[in-house]
């Protein structure tokens, strides 16, 4: 018998990181199939090449650049190239993708230390790159239900709802915005499918919770205050269901890494998203800013998490 | 109404090993290993040498100093030896008195003397018999319980709460106390009343051990002992949560319980306080859980301080070939050790004894905020591990280092499988040691 010397607790809760990043999988599911379903094989693809070359190259920099011999694969890479695949346009070339899953990976995560260090969300970084880099493959959207054998490079393509609406007023059907029926990138078209997964990470507690309904809610009522003064703002609704915004919210934006720890900060965080997504929509030369604004946000998290710092038990005052 | 304090968590209790188990008392070691060295406070003074005769309950060493306690025989028979031996609390070796029994069935008592009515004695006299009966605080921190009963006049106190929480796993000695030995409680409970001059007392007991609230309702009816009921949370039996669950009162960072007139005893405590002022008895043994998943017959028992771990366990059946870790103390605070000759302490309510289990790869970490929100102090575990392991130990002190209770729960929850604990208490004696030097 050989006893062990260790320091207490010795009971550990069963959880690992790798069950983390695996429901986060998991929870994306639904929005992968969505995506097949109304953009066809290639969007596919592209999720299938996402998550396995996510974690090949996170698998890769650990053992042969950082010559972790211990390394584990975690799930965490893979996570970061699905996310990254669900924010691109279904035109974007394999070649472009695989640029930007190495930018998002490298650049995004490893440039700071890997897991965990990262100030930026890694999928997010790799799409703005793409979009700054590719503009044209970037923005040039598909219609859905072109048939799922039909290339992206024979279908029809149009504008996403948001530029329609901005530039001639157009409303989509709320409908069609809610099951993703939609022009859009990847996955971001279907909120139905995007808010099954997110429940599905609430159920298994593994969301800071207050980031999205902050995000949601500041989005959904400062649109609301513009749709009162001027109803060609759009309404909060129409607000609500288009463009990157949901998976935005419930899934880049909660990411943990990058967001901040408190509660207290987690609203902020959400409040500081809404605030600028809503602005740049409005305001802004580009449709969209979901992808602006929360990272944006995300250099801000240090910042957040100083400001509110809990107050340690028995302090007294500040 | 069920009560609690913010943060926690909910580990396995494993309990069920023992709590039905009622206490048995361990027949006699042949020899004891006894510390002059409490936890907090100086050694005592060695008042007997190698040869000479003692009997039960004779005072061995005296108080060095007034943070310092008597230290009495737990057998009759012959002082062996002093050495030393390491002291598994304070980390280092330590003088033990060793006591080898003379014949197989002696066991003589040399009792204090007292009238046994606590009501017709004053405070003074209470408070000497606690002091020369050796009494400590069994909860673990064994602090000199008279110490303890005489706050500074400057400090009011009007709450005794007595802590029947037992939040921690395995252990269920406490419970077992309070469905046995009730009646001792309460005498130890009106004791320490008349010693701190307060009119209100409270019993904070956990909803998992029902059939003792039950018990001790029927027992402490008409006195004025209230029973509160708490919700089964750990660490609901942690000083500073316990008082703010019962009281609403916060416990200054820095302070002491008597800070907001409260001065807080353990179960096991009382009973010993009980027996040293009516029956006259130091404080030579001890009740604690054997038990965890590698103790083969799992028990409650009444031990001799000094007896060592290995015969203790012996005493249970032994313990599993595949033993990873035996504990002093319950799995998320006990201290583990690798040497089982190591005698029980004043201050040791239980033995666990655990299989091995699997721990997971250790990852960075995610900012996952769980360790904070765990954390019933309002720190934030991960800041404090980043600190210490960057050897920022200053900064550290700033984010509460020293607030830490070191419960344990940011380890538990932490998904990535850091050690808090661990770093927190390095840093804790890194940083006293250079401001001490």
């Amino acid at each position: 018998m050989k006893l062990v010397s260790a320091y207490p607790p010795h009971l550990r809760d069963t959880d690992d990181v790798r069950k983390v990043m695996y429901d986060v999988l998991i929870a994306l599911t639904p929005v992968v199939i969505g995506a097949a379903y109304f953009f066809g094989w290639y969007a596919l693809l592209l999720c299938v090449l996402g998550t396995v070359l996510g974690e090949l190259f996170d698998f890769f920099v650990m053992r042969f650049l950082r010559k972790s011999k211990d390394f584990v694969p975690d799930g965490s890479g893979a996570v970061t190239g699905l996310l990254l695949a669900l924010n691109v346009s279904t035109r974007l070339p394999i070649w472009a993708f695989v640029i930007g899953l190495v930018f998002a990976l490298g650049v995004g995560k490893h440039v700071f230390g890997g897991l965990g260090q990262n100030i930026f969300n890694p999928a997010l970084t790799g799409r703005v790159f793409l979009l700054i880099s590719f503009p044209t493959y970037m923005t040039e959207w598909v219609d859905p239900l072109s048939g799922f054998w039909k290339s992206p490079w024979d279908a029809t393509t149009a504008a996403t709802p948001l530029a329609l609406f901005k530039e001639k007023g157009i409303v989509t059907s709320y409908w069609d915005l809610f099951i993703g029926n939609v022009r859009g990138s990847i996955g971001e078209t279907s909120a139905l499918l995007l808010i099954v997964g997110f429940l599905y990470l609430v159920v298994r507690k593994r969301i800071k919770l207050l980031i999205p309904i902050s995000y949601l809610g500041t989005v959904f009522l400062l649109s609301a205050v513009f749709y009162s003064v001027n109803p060609k703002y759009g309404d909060p609704t129409f607000h609500l269901l288009s463009g990157g915004l949901m998976l935005g919210a419930l899934f880049m934006a909660t990411d943990m890494v990058t967001s901040p720890i408190t509660p207290l900060g987690q609203a902020i965080f959400g409040f500081g998203c809404g605030f600028l997504t809503l602005i740049i929509r409005l305001f802004g030369s580009y449709p969209e800013g979901v992808s602006f604004s929360i990272l944006f946000m995300n250099a801000l998290v240090p910042l957040i998490d100083r400001v509110t710092k809990p107050r340690i038990f028995g302090e007294v005052g500040r | 109404m069920k009560m609690a304090f913010r943060g926690g968590i909910h580990p396995p209790q494993l309990k069920e090993f023992t709590k039905d188990k009622p206490i048995e008392t361990m027949p006699l070691p042949n020899k004891v290993f006894v510390f002059l060295a409490n936890h907090a406070g100086n050694p005592s003074k060695l008042i007997v040498s190698p040869g000479d005769e003692v009997k039960t309950g004779q005072i061995i060493g005296v108080p060095d100093g007034y943070i310092s306690s008597y230290v009495h025989s737990p057998l009759t028979g012959r002082v062996v030896e002093v050495k030393k031996i390491f002291h598994p609390v304070l980390g280092r070796p330590m003088d033990a008195v060793v006591i080898e029994r003379i014949s197989e069935d002696q066991d003589q008592w040399m009792r204090l003397d007292t009238s046994g009515d606590f009501e017709r004695m004053t405070r003074e006299e209470i408070l000497d018999l606690v002091r020369r009966a050796g009494v400590v605080g069994l909860g673990g921190a064994m602090f000199p319980t008279h110490v303890k009963l005489s706050p500074p006049p400057e400090k009011k106190v009007d709450t005794l709460i007595i802590n029947g929480a037992e939040c921690e796993s395995v252990l269920t000695i406490d419970h077992r106390l309070m469905l046995e030995r009730a009646e001792e409680i309460l005498l130890g409970i009106l004791i320490m009343m008349k010693v701190l001059k307060v009119e209100k007392a409270m019993l904070g007991i956990e909803d998992n051990k029902r059939d003792a609230y039950e018990h001790l309702k029927r027992v402490f009816k008409g006195y004025p002992v209230e029973l509160k009921l708490l919700k089964t949370k750990y660490p609901q039996g942690a000083e500073k949560q316990l008082i703010y669950t019962l009281t609403g009162r916060r416990v200054p960072r820095g302070g002491l319980p008597m800070d907001v007139g409260v001065i807080v005893q353990n179960v096991g405590t009382c009973v010993a306080v009980k027996e040293a002022v009516i029956d006259g008895k130091p404080l030579v043994e001890r009740g604690l859980t054997v038990s965890g998943d590698g103790v083969r017959e799992p028990k409650n028992l009444m031990v001799r301080i000094g007896t060592p771990v290995s015969e203790v366990l012996e005493y249970c059946g032994g313990i599993d070939e595949k033993t990873e870790k035996v504990l002093l103390g319950g799995p998320m605070t006990g201290i583990s050790i690798t040497d089982l000759s190591i005698p029980i302490l004043k201050g040791t309510s239980g033995i666990t004894a655990l299989l091995p289990r699997e721990t997971g790869v250790q990852k960075p970490c995610i900012r996952c905020s769980r360790c904070v929100i765990a954390c019933p102090m309002n720190l934030q575990p991960y800041l404090l591990y980043l600190l210490a392991t960057k050897r920022r130990y200053d900064d550290a002190v700033n984010e509460g280092l020293m607030d830490c209770i070191e419960c344990g729960s940011c380890s538990y929850v932490c998904p990535s499988k850091i050690e808090h604990v661990r770093h927190i208490k390095l840093a804790k004696n890194v940083y006293r040691a250079t401001r001490r030097g």
